[in-house]
């Protein structure tokens, strides 16, 4: 399994969620210069966490235009796995692979903890090793993690069952308490419509080791290996 | 031509740093504050010099970057240079 890991001026994720395909995979990912213009062959492109260009503007906006993302934009619509996860979702909405966008957090301070989720659907390449239902306990770290979109939108996504993770409590219910954010819904990942391109704010890189104090993120790198060697 | 451009939240979006503005100010002592809504402004300054021309490229601008339509509505005059 060949995958790419797209480097932005600000990620900081990015090394992270290399280390953690490399233990998944057996092999190092590729890293690819946002100012690249081709993605290298790969079975899975991803998007990782960070603060590409500062943020400015708005989280992703800036990175969204980057010559890379182009063909990244062009690879997902094709079928190629896209993962981003928290400045990778941000950027995922802002090219518009995935619908809605992140808004400052309801509490405007940023939120570092650990957080429950559900996991909404196993069904995925992205969550096979996990089971439907399972809350997994994954690390938040964001200023603009609160989700949103019309209520038609957030209607379409639960209908056409394109939520994969939602914030929730130690029993699996998704509750006001349990939102760190102020997502809509408790949303905290959704994926396209094929459900090949998924964007979340928790960090699975970050408990997918013992040494990191955790593993529940580990099964997400497990499922896409599995899926896609 | 210099555009000047607002770019504001849609009516219905929560806008939570408002709201601590709203209450920040009340804690100052300024009474009969209602709501408050915080948005970006952002001047460009454009060499195409024929108005219909600039307004489709900020127009272009506001769509493909400084705004994002899911959420904001943007609003821009042009000045002559």
């Amino acid at each position: 399994m060949k995958a790419s890991v797209i480097v932005f001026p600000g990620s900081n994720c990015d090394r992270d969620v290399a280390v953690s395909l490399e233990a998944a995979m057996g092999e190092k990912p590729a890293m690819v210069w946002h100012g690249e213009a081709d993605v290298p062959a790969s079975d899975l492109i991803v998007l990782p966490g960070g603060f590409s260009y500062g943020d400015y503007l708005r989280s992703g906006a800036m990175a969204a235009h980057s010559p890379i993302m182009r063909d990244v934009v062009k690879r997902a619509k094709k079928g190629t796995p896209v993962l981003g996860i928290c400045n990778g979702f941000h950027l995922l909405t802002e090219t518009g692979l995935l619908p809605g966008v992140l808004m400052r957090n309801a509490s405007l301070k940023f939120v570092c903890k650990d957080v429950l989720l559900k996991v909404m659907r196993n069904d995925t390449d992205f969550t096979r090793s996990y089971d439907e239902d399972e809350v997994i306990r994954i690390p938040v770290a964001h200023h603009d993690g609160n989700y949103f979109a019309d209520g038609e939108t957030l209607d379409r996504l639960e209908g056409e069952n394109r939520v994969a993770f939602r914030y929730c409590d130690a029993s699996g219910t998704p509750s006001d308490d349990a939102n760190p954010n102020g997502s809509q819904r408790n949303i905290a990942g959704i994926y396209n419509e094929a459900g090949t391109v998924l964007g979340l704010m928790p960090h699975p890189e970050r408990l997918a080791d013992p040494a990191l104090g955790g593993t529940d993120g580990k099964p997400m790198f497990a499922s896409l290996v599995g899926a896609l060697h | 031509m210099k555009a000047r451009i607002k770019i504001t939240l849609k009516e219905g979006v929560l806008d939570p740093q408002g709201k601590a503005i709203a209450n920040a100010l009340g804690a100052l002592g300024f009474d009969g504050v209602g709501d408050v809504r915080q948005g970006k402004y952002i001047e460009v300054e454009l060499k195409e010099s024929e108005r219909a021309s600039a307004e489709k490229t900020v127009e272009s601008m506001c769509k493909q970057l400084l705004a994002n339509m899911v959420i904001e509505n943007y609003s821009y005059e042009l000045e002559d240079a």
